[in-house]
Formats: C-alpha cells, sequence, structure tokens
C-alpha cells in the first residue's frame, strides 16, 4: 500500500536532542533544556513527535495527520527519507504480526484507533498482508470500548483480544513470574509492535510500554504488589515477548499524569504527541519524565515523594535484565 | 470445568451421578461405596435437571448476575477503593483488581465478579478435605470459584486458583439451588474449597444461610488469610473449618506463598474464640518448611494458644504449578514431623495424602484404641459413640461425629 503523505526527513527533523529529557507539555514549546543537549552517539534513542494541530479545530485526532507524525517518528528513529523504508527494517513479508494495544482505559485513555490504523496501513506497505497483522489486547470487549472494530478471519486486519483464542495452557517463568501467555502472542505474531499509552498508574507510578505486557498474561493482578518491582522487569524477560518485541510507540496523543489507570478526564491532557523506540526502557524513563514535569505544572508532589517512582524501569536496566537503559546520558532524544 | 482435586488428585471429570446406595450406618461401620478418589462427578452440571446452568460465552464475560457489590471494603478519593476482606489490603483504582483478580473497581465501588460463578463442583468424601473429626464417612457437595488471596508456588490447583474468572468456563450456580442440589446428591454438608474460599466471601456466606434454612451444613477449606471483621462475619456462618497453615515461617509465607504467617495465626485464634470446629493441614515440601525446629514451634504454638485437641494434618507433597524440581515427600519425614508434634503433647496428629499409612486412623489419647479407621479417603470403621466418647475408656473425643 501506498503512503499517503510522506514528508522529508529533513523537512521535520528539527532538534537532535539527547540526555534526560525532562519534558514539560509533549507539543509547542522545546522540551528539552539546554544543557542536556548533546550529540546523539551510540545511545538508545527514544523519538518524541510532536503536532500541535493534530486534532484541528476538533477534539478528535485527525488521521491524516496521525498519520504524518507517525512517519515523521518512524523516519527519525531508523533515519530514513521514506517511512516503509524504516518500516522494512522492522519487518519482513511473511511475518505475523502482533500490533498489542492498551485499551483498559476506555475510549479517554486507550491506544487511538486512528494510530493503529495508521501502523497498519504502514505494515501493509511494507509487505505485510493485512490478514497477517492482528491488533489485539486482553479482552475483546475492552477493545470494542476503546473504539476498535472486532475482525476476525478473511483478508483483512485481525481485531480481537485473547479471551477469543484463550491463553497457553503451560506456564511460561522467569524470576519471579510464573504466566500463561495468550496465543495471539504465542501462535500469532512473530513480531510484536507494542502500542502503549502514556499514563500514571496508581500502584506502578507509570504504566507505559514494559507495563503494557500486563496484558499479555492470564495473571496480571498477582504482579501489582512492590510497585510492580519486579514483576514487570522479569515479565519482559519471557522470551516469547523479548525475542519478538520490535518497536515501541507509545501513544501520546492524550495522556495522563495523575488517577490513573483509569480514565480521569480531570487528570488528562491532550499531549499530541508519539513517543517511538526500539528501547522500552529508555522510552519508559523519558515517558516518566514527561509524566513527572506535568505533575509539576499542576502543583502535584513527584511520584518519588508518593512513594510510587517506577522503580522497574531501573530493574529492567540492571545487570540481571538488561532490557535497555535508563541512565539519561545513554539515552539519545529526538524531538520532533 | 469439574475438577477433583483435593490433595493434589486432579481425577478429571466423571459421568458417574448420584450417590444413592452410599448408605451410612454410623452405629455399626461405615461402609461407604466411594472408593479412594472415586468422587462422584458432577460433571453433568450443564443439564437442566441438576440445576445449575451452563453460562454461555456471552454470560461468562460480564453477566450481571455474577456481579455483586462486595461486602468488605471502603471507599477512598480519586474513585480508589481499599479492599476489606484480607490483609494484603489492596488499594485498587477506577476498573483495576485486587490481588485476587475477581474483584473489580467500577467508579469507585468495589465488586465481586464471582458471585454464584462456580467454576469447579464435585461430591467428595468429607475426607477428602482433609476433615477426620467432622461427619466421617460423609459426602460434601464441594464447589470454587476462580481465584485466591495469594499465590503458592506449590498449589495444585493453579490453573482454577491463579485465573481470573473470565478465563474459566463458569457455571450459574446460586445458592438455592447448591442447597438443592446437595440434597439431591445425599450430601448433609456444602464445602467451600478448591481455590480460595476467602475470595468468594458473599456467595459463601450467602449459600451457607440457602443450606442452612434447607438443613445442609457448610465447611470451608481455607488458608486463613483474612481480616478479622469478615473472618467473623463470613467463616461465622460455617460448621467447621479446615485451615492450610502453609509453614511456621514468615520467611516461607513472603517468598513461597506471597502472603503472612501472624494473620493466618491470628485467624485460628479467632475461630478458636468462636468455638468453630477447626483441623490444620501443613503441606510439607522437601526442604523447605520441613526442619524439626519449625515442627517443634509449630506444635508448641497449636497446643499453647488452639489446644492439644486440634487435629493437625502433615500432609504430603507431590511437585506442581512452580515447584515441579522438588521430589515428592518422603514418608519419612512426614513420620518424623508427626513424631515431633506427638511428643510435643498434641492428641490428634494425622500423615495424609499417604493411603494406608497408619496415621490416617484416629485413635483414643488416652487408652490408645482404634476408633476410626481410613483407608484413602472412605472411612471404613467408626466407633465413637453419639455421646462422642471412646468406647473402650469413655474418654471425650472432640469433633462433630453425628449427624
Amino acid at each position: 500500500m501506498n503512503a499517503r503523505h510522506i514528508a522529508s526527513r529533513r523537512d521535520f527533523l528539527k532538534q537532535t536532542l539527547s540526555g534526560a529529557a525532562v519534558l514539560s507539555t509533549c507539543s509547542g514549546t522545546g522540551l528539552l533544556a539546554e544543557a542536556e543537549q548533546r550529540p546523539a552517539q551510540a545511545k538508545s534513542q527514544v523519538v518524541i513527535a510532536n503536532d500541535a494541530l493534530l486534532r484541528g479545530t476538533g477534539s478528535a485526532v485527525d488521521s491524516q495527520r496521525i498519520l504524518a507524525l507517525l512517519d515523521r517518528a518512524v523516519q527519525a528513529l531508523f533515519d530514513r527519507d521514506h517511512p516503509l523504508e524504516a518500516w522494512r527494517k522492522l519487518v519482513r513479508p511473511g511475518e505475523l504480526v502482533g500490533v498489542k494495544v492498551n485499551t483498559l482505559g476506555g475510549r479517554g485513555i486507550s491506544s487511538n484507533p486512528q494510530l493503529v490504523a495508521a501502523i497498519c496501513e504502514r505494515l501493509q506497505g511494507a509487505g505485510i498482508k493485512a490478514g497477517d497483522i492482528v491488533v489485539w489486547d486482553r479482552d475483546t470487549d475492552e477493545l470494542e470500548r476503546a473504539g476498535f472494530h472486532v475482525a476476525e478471519g478473511g483478508n483483512r486486519v485481525q481485531c480481537y483480544g485473547t479471551d477469543h483464542v484463550d491463553y497457553e495452557q503451560d506456564l511460561a517463568e522467569y524470576g519471579s513470574v510464573g504466566s500463561r501467555l495468550s496465543k495471539i502472542l504465542t501462535r500469532r505474531s512473530d513480531v510484536l509492535i507494542n502500542i502503549p499509552v502514556l499514563k500514571d498508574h496508581d500502584g506502578a507510578g507509570v504504566t507505559i510500554a514494559l507495563k503494557n505486557m500486563y496484558g499479555v498474561i492470564h495473571n496480571p493482578n498477582k504482579y501489582h504488589p512492590d510497585g510492580c518491582n519486579p514483576y514487570v522487569a522479569d515479565l519482559n524477560m519471557l522470551p516469547e515477548i523479548r525475542a519478538r518485541m520490535r518497536l515501541t510507540i507509545c501513544d501520546a496523543t492524550t495522556a495522563m499524569y495523575e488517577g490513573g489507570p483509569g480514565f480521569k478526564p480531570e487528570h488528562s491532557w491532550e499531549c499530541n504527541s508519539l513517543l517511538v523506540s526500539q528501547d522500552p526502557v529508555a522510552l519508559d524513563y523519558t515517558g516518566w519524565q514527561i509524566i513527572e514535569r506535568k505533575r509539576a505544572e499542576h502543583g502535584l508532589k513527584t511520584l518519588e515523594a508518593e512513594q510510587r517512582a517506577p522503580s522497574y524501569i531501573a530493574t529492567a536496566a540492571d545487570a540481571q535484565h538488561r532490557l535497555g537503559t535508563n541512565d539519561p546520558r545513554k539515552i539519545s532524544t529526538v524531538e520532533i | 470445568m469439574v475438577l477433583d482435586v483435593e490433595e493434589g488428585k486432579s481425577l478429571g471429570m466423571s459421568s458417574e451421578r448420584g450417590v444413592s446406595g452410599c448408605g451410612f450406618n454410623r452405629r455399626s461401620f461405615l461402609k461407604c461405596a466411594l472408593a479412594s478418589g472415586a468422587a462422584l462427578g458432577v460433571s453433568e452440571m450443564a443439564n437442566p435437571a441438576t440445576g445449575i446452568s451452563a453460562a454461555t460465552e456471552q454470560e461468562k464475560q460480564d453477566d450481571a448476575r455474577f456481579i455483586v457489590e462486595a461486602k468488605f471494603y471502603q471507599k477512598l478519593p480519586n474513585r480508589k477503593i481499599k479492599c476489606k476482606l484480607c490483609p494484603r489490603e489492596c488499594t485498587v483504582g477506577d476498573r483495576e483488581r485486587g490481588y485476587c483478580g475477581v474483584r473489580e473497581n467500577r467508579g469507585g465501588a468495589y465488586y465481586t465478579l464471582v458471585h454464584s460463578r462456580v467454576c469447579a463442583a464435585h461430591v467428595d468424601p468429607v475426607e477428602k478435605k482433609p476433615l477426620f473429626h467432622y461427619l466421617p464417612g460423609s459426602l460434601a457437595f464441594s464447589l470454587a470459584t476462580a481465584g485466591c488471596n495469594v499465590n503458592c508456588k506449590f498449589c495444585q490447583n493453579w490453573d482454577i486458583s491463579q485465573s481470573r474468572p473470565e478465563q474459566l468456563p463458569a457455571h450459574y450456580a446460586p445458592p438455592k439451588s447448591v442447597a438443592e442440589l446437595a440434597k439431591q446428591y445425599a450430601c448433609p454438608t456444602i464445602a467451600y474449597t478448591y481455590s480460595e474460599p476467602v475470595v468468594f466471601s458473599e456467595y459463601l456466606m450467602d449459600t451457607a444461610d440457602a443450606g442452612h434454612e434447607a438443613g445442609i451444613r457448610s465447611i470451608v477449606v481455607s488458608n486463613g488469610y483474612m481480616q478479622e471483621e469478615a473472618l467473623k462475619a463470613a467463616y461465622g456462618k460455617m460448621d467447621a473449618v479446615k485451615i492450610d497453615l502453609k509453614a511456621f515461617s514468615e520467611t516461607y509465607y513472603r517468598n513461597v506463598v506471597t502472603g503472612q504467617l501472624k494473620p493466618v495465626l491470628d485467624t485460628l485464634v479467632t475461630l478458636r474464640k468462636m468455638g468453630k470446629w477447626t483441623e490444620i493441614v501443613y503441606l510439607v515440601l522437601p526442604g523447605m518448611n520441613d526442619g524439626d525446629a519449625e515442627f517443634r514451634g509449630l506444635a508448641q504454638w497449636i497446643k499453647s494458644n488452639l489446644g492439644a485437641d486440634v487435629p493437625l494434618h502433615f500432609t504430603q507433597f507431590h511437585p506442581e504449578y512452580l515447584l515441579k524440581n522438588l521430589p515428592i515427600t518422603p514418608v519419612p519425614t512426614l513420620e518424623r514431623a508427626k513424631a515431633i508434634a506427638d511428643a510435643e503433647g498434641l492428641h490428634y496428629v494425622y500423615i495424609g495424602n499417604v493411603p494406608g499409612h497408619p496415621a490416617q486412623n484416629t485413635y483414643c489419647p488416652k487408652c490408645s484404641h482404634l476408633l476410626v479407621e481410613r483407608a484413602g479417603f472412605t472411612a471404613n470403621q467408626m466407633l465413637i459413640r453419639k455421646d462422642n466418647c471412646c468406647p473402650f475408656c469413655r474418654h471425650p473425643i472432640p469433633g462433630i461425629w453425628h449427624v
């Protein structure tokens, strides 16, 4: 499928920034402190793509602009002039691609269906058959409540929850985790594209990329004590997840700085951004800083002060896990 | 789904139905036709004749019949709640569930998702719970819902206890129908078992009430990890209680059970004060909770806090769930545990999961005569008098021996 709106990377790549990205509101103003701007060298890259006009004059995300935003982000991450060149670095024709969304929060704070449609369009453009793509989460009803249309069978993008296919009978185990995995992951996905949202979580501190894998297992309720630490990190170590994970595209079109994980409109804001990275730890760290900055703007305590800092992010980066880096000196944040 | 899973036995589904012909005459010998483990299946529960209908696919997800506001929780600001059912005291945000996975915050109110939502049901000998001093030779209509408030690495029934309700085939079994079924299957007792009844307390309470109205008793097989108020309200409706005391060590509870020892000990003391007939099971894991000092500490604590007459069952572990690497508990280890507890002065110490072992029998602590002879889950001989005394020396034998 051809690209609908393809921009030159040079047209939009306005800043290449690195360092501890303590970010303010996502779109519009410059987000990184001057002192922390450094050239990116062999670091984990996190692209933050913004579009202040993402919604035009209305409140809904514009489908053309979200596709353009996605293209800019992915092109920047892979340093390509054409979005399909970037996607071809991620997937190969014949692969089964699972697009894991997050729909727990309903329409207010779930992965945006238009963003997911744009991703599926690009996957097809890169040679993936529509029927080889499955958009999924834990529960089909939750997918529908978030605005997705369930589709099973035929040569079209598939969309359904694990409740339609069940979990594997055998346990997958690592460290503190022993869980049954969704058959969508194990049997319908060679490649995993993770589409979390950016939001506060009352127990974990934040829930972004790493914690979105709680929707892959049958017993997420067992892994919320102690701020989800070390459970989140251990879960992401499961070979069935780690070997498939290719890319995280965090939907921050709407984000939430307090009151999560359920949708609280009074604590959400139109961030109009995407965070894209192949390092989920770096992405989570970056997203966490965005949420902290927003909390500060609203006069709220830091998550640390509320004793719910997302400690699992550091665990995911430690020597036992090495799922990515949470060291701001090793994160190159590119804001476009 | 029908499971027969007490004591690590997964006996699968059975099409055998009904218990007629299993008549008891407790004045002489109990010759129950039920062989060990040959519990009667209620696998045809979907049959309308049984009174329990299978939930449809649609019903399994969000059927309002299963969803009842929880009894034990506290509302918090920002649409959060704090669960007051067990010592974990989960603080649960809107749209989230507690640790048990069967209670959900919906807009700031907390709901159980498993009222009348039975994922396992079976007719078992009461010895299988195990309760040895409670109506020996009788049957218990046994049921479970999904969910548990701990996560024991050795769980024999993890496929239901560690699942969320929507992940399991369910049957709609309202309290009155359970009571009717118990009568239909000649069960004097309803047993709440297999998973963890703490997490379906509301259903347990309503079913116990329905049972009592129909002349059916209730017993519960539980980890005892429960807050006192909920314990008194829910288990106050029970006629007998079996508590799984997983170890006598906080470290073990933290690392292997994902819980705490102290609240379980508090539960045992509270049950004692409530006058509930209580038996204790201690599953012995090789190298994990089988030290002499732990056995001795356990026995001393029981004697000091509950009395010497509380039955204590040391049961054999079979590798399962997250501890498949461990061996089966050697029988000499169980015998060592019993010897220590006997020496500390406990009167009724049993060895379980070892069919044919003489320590499955009940002996008079005064005259040492055999009073109840068991083979597997079958009580072959029951000599205790109607006045609950030994027929040989008239020593009182504690328990609920006769209907």
